[in-house]
């Protein structure tokens, strides 16, 4: 339906490329098949461009610049891997190593290797925040560091329903489950980013537990979530019993018993228990999108009598 | 247009494509009786009166008409029986169509202007148009409205009907139809049937069979006497449930094959185990946009249940007929053999483009995104499509002082039909069962949020708390039917049905509500 | 929209506070209020009283309480999760309960060289600790309670009148006072609700008196007086030259934002202009936050018609109708003034449909702000005022293209426009007879810190720095001037060396260094420079609005660092703490979304250079 469109020359890394207008440079590097890291990026998200791992080095800009929302433009010279970006991608993977667990998002171990990363350097971790003491957090208001430790997002995870966990101490703050709540999937809005700076965090009003907030509980926010911070409750209880084995899963691709719709599931399952029901992005249906029914409706094959 | 649809709730992930939409400054107005999630969306909501539907139409083709709106070029071109329609739209006037639906006649103006005026324009409905004894009238109201306009046959254009289940559609594609062979062809056509006749070796019978309703007639009459379920639980789903419990328990031999021991199970002389099609076995499922999609097994069923391919199979094998269909490919493949629609459609291209909109006449042909696009063509090859002209017919059973209430009833979003499936996981936000009033009848009953009432039709009375909901206007009573264990709306439900759709009118029983 | 609203009621108070600002609740069919939000094209349109409605609970009740900001998402359509996002955001926003007496006293590094310890000392012994947790030794220590009626607070934009603090008393008739020489005995004369006099300031130039040439004139309040003092003049010359010859005079004259980015605002205009056919907007961008700049705040109380008649001179040359003034919360005393400007100008038909009976449509709309640095940053202002969180949005698109609304947006600071008033009126040759030939004209420098006569001070640009200090009367005493922050706590310091510094854009540059918003606070060997720096590193981290990885986290990293630094307890030595806080800055400079992560770490990691000879760094205190 769309008008042909106008096609944009650059240069990456030495290499000249053309683009349809209106790219990215992440997809113009992916067009090269030149990888450049994401964290807050996903393809059926609207870019956010907060993480900041994916920044390249533009000719001519005085900083950086994302490569997952900055738009080809003719002429453009980019390095994607200069002494500026590697030195930025390496405080940024220490930023968020020293700040959030990340053992759960996929590449971050590779990615500090890579950029030799070490994100200990700034000492040894705060202790776990109290229940609540992040939430109440105000604008404007903090503990002045001694600088012993380095501040971090640890806290207790939150469980608060039977259907998925949300472990805020792997919460990199990417806006993914925000976007999926909000305006590019599930228009609920029942989560947003709330307090400011070092003590934003993801809440729902009031900091409501789940069940009380507007929460329709599609998990679309735990389809995106890159760092495991929010999680299903069965992978979770697994995780927490050491079972978890990624050797014994299988994924299946398969289409949701309930509505017409025709939704495709992705259900990943470890010894015949489903433990994780997502959508692929690029399905023209769901664009990696579900509702509470098909996300988390199967019990009834697992023996859960209504 | 949302007609009869609350889609937020009950096909929440096509109403994230409306949202999509809406966000881009499409128009949505929403037709429903109540103001449901979906109403709050649009930009018009029409709080059309119970089973009004074809009135309003009828008003919307009104204005269209006397504005000189129509699609002329298509209608001379593509359509039959306009002036048959026009002599009827006639008579509904917007005063009258004020009147008969309660909508407002403002309104009904805007949206046939804004309908008739769009470069492109859908109407979607769901069961508010089709769980009604005129079911068919109401949906050819719509389709009528459709070729008024030329919204038909255009890519984002057109009538849909949004499938309640995930292959309700498919069931009816491969011939779970009492009249129709795979491909919806015809059964009583003599040529046709002889393909089938050959293929298999058997003779099939010439003539149509029973639908679900004129099943219940024919139990009724001791014509039918002994029936095989499959995956259905009609003791609970079927209106008016105390009649269909007593055919079904009038029944010599009831067979019944479920995943669940539904109550209809419970009723069986034999219950055979199945499997859960979505997950437990292989195949396919074609969804509303008739886009067939696999099913793949991703873990094994409890116990001794089987894939009901191999149930069917073996029975069929018991009763003298090998069907030799090792598994569901093979079904298939021999369904693409025998159904043109479906020919194209291979596994392998299924795996390879994750679905196919039917027809798929060859491996060759990329699936078609929309249908009729014929009628665009000049001259139209074959057919050229009629106007049904419809006439208004309140619901069968009118209101009086003894059922002052209109009860309508539909889904929830985290729940489903019976709740057999969705009872299987723990939603925080499943309520029970309740009766939902508008603040006024709450306060005319004097009646408190949360407090236990009787609901009373002339078929039977369930006891549920009554809940207040803005949404609804005064005099209108919802229920869903998620929870029939404990509160069983069938039994106020009317069995008045279509007799062309077989559908019954879920959506409109004469009720009262009493305090306990 | 299908929001699930918050159960809890409002009080009546809060209703009426709400419906006075939205007009009263239109009731629906069923009898109730409207409880449906509106569709996303009408959402929009509501979303920008997100703000005005939090503020007008805030000043009705004290707080945002769960009812009042129900009853405000109902009005509005707003998701309750999003409004709740948006009122943790500002730092004036009470989300808890608390006396509707409140007072904030300043402990910024203009204040905190003019007595805010001892202050903040005696309000603690008078009202209980401070209601924030900033600055508390010891981490985790459990929150105050409830009861405090004080807290202390970043830049109060006071500086010329050191110590500073705003104190608000919620009611049905507000009151809000913002004064300098803050007192135990003020600040608490304030919170019984009685007006404080204010304290005195100095308001000089150096060379031809231009911006301030009708401040501290009491007849510039009143648009009488305004006209009496030549005001208006410039726009009749607009009309005059119309909008292409406004513009390329504008263009002629070089002038340049004085927000602090010195991007030339003929260009920015000429970019606007460009979008015909479009609805475009004028936002003056008068949120001044930038600690120890208050020139905007003089303009702004002092001249405020000025302001009106340059954002409707940038309107007519833009083709804007619209104009926005985006006021920082803490400046009551200009909210007055503009609030009374905007309705005289509006009566005397200089705003509005037909201005002075032309053909020429422009009108001003004045959003205040509520405790949040970031919003000074355009795209976060912009944001602000849509009732979204201050979270600054990447760039390009530039505001020019996608601005207000998505609308081509000119935004330009106070200052700015006030100059563009002289360059119309006058012309561009005129406005370039004293500057320099690469930053011509004058500008406005805010002198605070140990000077004998803080204040504004408007020179030409090419004053050499210690010219401008000497015209302020040196450092009290005669003492030696160890160094000046200049440009803000995102400049950079100036050691002794280099205080002959020509106040240029191309001097700056060259130096190294920047203008910024004007800052020039100055320092003597009574200020010790660690906890400044920390006191600066503090501002950010709370200042962030938490977005991107490296200023989020990164603005923490560097307190945690000077932290270190200040107790002598260096992780691997001076020099490994050096390294880190270099690749800190570089990657804060390099990687983050907006300006403040971007100099979140120079005016800190220029005083390592600038003051090595100092020598208290790493160096535990005594």
């Amino acid at each position: 339906m769309s008008e042909s469109k106008r096609t944009i020359e650059l240069t990456i890394d030495g290499r000249k490329t053309s683009v349809p207008e209106g790219s990215t440079l992440l997809q113009a590097c992916q067009g090269l098949a030149i990888d450049v890291p994401t964290f807050c990026w996903a393809e059926n998200l609207t870019p956010v461009n907060v993480c900041r791992i994916c920044v390249v080095e533009l000719e001519g800009a005085r900083t950086l610049v994302p490569a997952c929302s900055r738009k080809a433009e003719a002429g453009m010279v980019v390095q994607t891997e200069s002494e500026r970006v590697k030195l930025s991608r390496k405080l940024v993977l220490e930023l968020l190593g020293s700040s959030v667990d990340m053992s759960l998002a996929s590449e971050f171990q590779a990615l500090a290797t890579k950029y030799d990363a070490h994100p200990e350097r700034f000492g040894p971790r705060a202790p776990r925040a109290a229940p609540g003491e992040r939430e109440a957090a105000r604008a404007g208001h903090h503990y002045a560091e001694d600088g012993e430790h380095a501040a971090n997002v640890a806290q207790p995870k939150k469980v608060d329903n039977e259907l998925f966990v949300r472990d805020y101490a792997k919460c990199m703050l990417c806006y993914k489950c925000v976007e999926a709540c909000g305006t590019d999937a599930q228009n609920t809005f029942a989560i947003a980013v709330a307090g400011r700076g070092f003590d934003a965090r993801i809440a729902t009003e009031l900091e409501a537990p789940l069940p009380d907030s507007a929460c329709v509980f599609c998990g679309n926010c735990v389809g995106v979530c890159p760092t495991g911070a929010l999680m299903f409750k069965a992978e979770s209880d697994v995780r927490e019993k050491g079972e978890w084995d990624e050797s014994r899963q299988t994924v299946t691709d398969t289409i949701c018993p309930y509505c017409g719709v025709g939704c495709q599931l992705t259900l990943r399952v470890q010894a015949n228990q489903i433990l994780r029901v997502t959508s692929p992005a690029d399905h023209s249906v769901t664009s990696g999108h579900l509702c509470i029914k098909g996300r988390f409706g199967w019990g009834f094959v697992q023996g859960k009598k209504p | 247009m949302l007609w009869g649809s609350n889609a937020r709730e009950t096909h929440p992930i096509f109403f994230h494509h409306v949202l999509k939409a809406v966000r881009k400054g499409a128009r949505l107005y929403v037709v429903d009786p109540r103001r449901t999630a979906s109403a709050e969306w649009a930009e018009g909501w029409l709080p059309v009166n119970v089973g009004a539907d074809v009135a309003l139409a009828n008003g919307i083709a009104h204005a269209i008409l006397a504005e000189g709106l129509e699609h002329k070029g298509f209608i001379a071109n593509a359509t039959e029986d306009v002036d048959a329609y026009k002599a009827l739209v006639a008579r509904y006037d917007l005063a009258r169509v004020a009147r008969l639906t309660g909508v407002a006649p403002e309104m009904i103006q805007r949206v046939a202007r804004d309908y008739a005026k769009a470069e492109r324009a859908m109407i979607c409905w769901t069961l508010g148009i089709t769980e009604h004894h005129n079911a068919v009238d109401n949906v050819l109201s719509l389709i009528n409205l459709c070729l008024l306009t030329g919204h038909v046959g255009k890519w984002g254009s057109g009538c849909n009907p949004l499938r309640g289940q995930n292959n309700v559609q498919g069931g009816g594609d491969s011939g779970a139809l009492p009249h129709k062979l795979p491909g919806f062809q015809d059964v009583e056509d003599d040529a046709i049937r002889a393909r089938y006749d050959a293929l298999w070796g058997r003779t099939i019978p010439p003539k149509k069979g029973w639908h679900l309703t004129e099943m219940f007639e024919a139990m009724e009459h001791g014509h039918l006497r002994a029936l095989f379920v499959l995956g259905e639980n009609p003791a609970q789903s079927e209106a008016d449930a105390t009649r269909t419990r007593r055919l079904l328990g009038g029944l010599e031999f009831l067979l019944v094959q479920d995943i669940f021991l539904t109550r209809t199970a419970e009723m069986a002389d034999v219950v055979l185990p199945g499997s859960a099609s979505f997950c437990e076995a292989e195949g396919t499922v074609t969804n509303s946009e008739r886009r067939v999609q696999r099913v793949r097994k991703s873990i094994e069923p409890p116990g001794n249940a089987k894939d009901d391919i191999e149930i069917l199979c073996a029975l069929s094998k018991r009763l003298g007929y090998d069907l030799a269909l090792p598994n569901a490919k093979a079904a298939w493949d021999e369904l693409r053999e025998l159904s043109p629609m479906h020919h194209g459609m291979s596994y392998e291209r299924l795996e390879a483009l994750g679905g196919i909109q039917w027809p798929c006449p060859d491996e060759s042909h990329p699936g078609s995104p929309f249908l009729h696009g014929r009628l665009w063509e000049t001259p139209v090859r074959g057919m050229k499509a009629r106007f049904h002209p419809a006439e208004d017919v309140p619901p069968v059973e009118a209101l009086d002082d003894e059922f002052p209430l209109r009860l309508t009833t539909g889904r929830r979003l985290d729940s489903y039909n019976t709740g057999v499936q969705s009872g299987g996981y723990a939603s925080p936000r499943r309520m029970q069962e309740t009766v939902d009033l508008s603040p006024a009848d709450m306060r005319s009953l004097g009646l408190a949020d949360g407090e236990r009432v009787r609901v009373v039709s002339r078929r039977g009375a369930v006891v549920a708390p009554a809940r207040v909901d803005p949404g609804l206007k005064p005099g209108l009573v919802f229920m869903t039917l998620h929870f029939p264990d404990q509160v069983d709306v069938n039994l106020l439900t009317i069995d008045a049905t279509d007799p062309r759709s077989g559908t019954a009118e879920f959506k409109a029983a004469a009720v009262r509500v009493e305090k306990v | 929209m299908d929001l699930e609203h918050l159960s809890q009621a409002p009080t009546d108070a809060e209703t009426r506070a709400i419906d006075a600002l939205l007009g009263p609740a239109a009731p629906d069919s069923h009898g109730a209020p409207v409880v449906h939000g509106p569709t996303p094209r009408e959402a929009r349109a509501r979303r920008t009283f997100l703000l005005p409605a939090l503020i007008a609970l805030q000043e009705r009740v004290g707080w945002i309480s769960p009812g009042g900001l129900g009853y405000v998402c109902r009005r509005l359509g707003v998701p309750p999760a999003e409004a709740w996002g948006v009122a943790t955001f500002y730092a004036l926003l009470a989300v808890e309960e608390r006396p509707a007496a409140f007072a904030h006293v300043c402990d910024d590094v203009a204040c905190a060289s003019r007595g805010a310890e001892e202050l903040c000392s005696a309000m603690e012994a008078r009202l209980g600790p401070c209601a924030s947790s900033a600055h508390r030794a010891e981490p985790h220590a459990p929150r105050a309670g409830h009861a405090a009626r004080w807290a202390k607070s970043p830049c109060l934009g006071l500086c010329d009148q050191a110590p500073a603090a705003l104190v608000t008393v919620a009611g049905e008739r507000p009151v809000e006072q913002a004064f300098g020489g803050a007192t135990l005995a003020r600040v608490e004369e304030a919170l019984a609700g009685k007006r404080v006099a204010p304290a005195s300031f100095a308001l000089a130039s150096l060379g031809p008196r231009r911006l301030l040439a009708r401040a501290g004139d009491a007849k510039a309040t009143t648009l009488d007086g305004y006209a009496a003092l030549g005001g208006y003049r410039a726009l009749e010359r607009a009309f005059e030259l119309g909008p292409e010859g406004v513009r390329k005079e504008v263009n002629a004259s070089k002038l340049v934002g004085r927000g602090g980015a010195a991007f030339p605002t003929g260009r920015k205009w000429d970019a606007v202009a460009r979008h015909v056919g479009k609805q475009r907007h004028v936002v003056c961008n008068a949120d001044e936050s930038e600690p120890g700049t208050f020139k905007d705040r003089v303009l702004l109380e002092q001249d405020p018609f000025a302001v009106l008649e340059a954002m409707t001179i940038a309107g007519f040359a833009t083709g804007a109708t619209k104009g926005w003034i985006y006021l920082r919360g803490e400046y009551p005393l200009a909210a007055e003034r503009l609030a009374s400007a905007i309705t005289a100008a509006r009566a005397a038909g200089k705003l509005g449909a037909r201005i002075g009976g032309r053909d020429v449509a422009f009108d001003v709309a004045l959003r205040r702000g509520a405790g949040a640095y970031i919003c000074g940053e355009e795209t976060a202002l912009l944001a602000s005022i849509e009732g979204f969180r201050g979270e600054p949005r990447t760039k390009p698109p530039f505001p020019v293209d996608v601005g207000l609304f998505g609308e081509p947006t000119a935004i330009n600071n106070v200052e700015t426009l006030v100059a563009a008033l002289d360059v119309v009126r006058d012309g561009a040759a005129s406005y370039a007879s004293v500057g320099t030939a690469g930053s011509p004209g004058t500008k406005l420098f805010c002198l605070s810190g140990r000077v004998a006569r803080p204040g504004v001070y408007e020179v030409p640009f090419g004053t050499p720095l210690s010219a401008l200090v000497e015209f302020a009367g040196g450092v009290p005493g005669g003492k030696a001037i160890t160094g000046v922050l200049l440009g803000g706590v995102a400049g950079t310091f100036v050691g002794p060396k280099r205080l002959d510094l020509a106040l240029s854009f191309e001097a700056a540059r060259a130096a190294g260094t920047t203008l910024g918003s004007g800052v020039v606070f100055v320092m003597d060997d009574s200020i010790e420079l660690l906890p400044m720096l920390r006191r600066i590193a503090a501002f950010f981290r709370d200042e962030s609005c938490g977005q991107c990885v490296p200023c989020r986290v990164g603005t923490v990293r560097q307190e945690e660092l000077l932290a270190r630094l200040a107790r002598g307890a260096a992780r691997g030595g001076l020099d490994v703490e050096k390294q880190l806080l270099a690749e800190l800055g570089q990657a804060m400079r390099d990687a983050s979304i907006c300006g403040l992560g971007q100099t979140a770490s120079s005016a800190i990691e220029s005083a390592f250079v600038e003051f090595d000879s100092l020598g208290p760094l790493g160096r535990k205190r005594s």
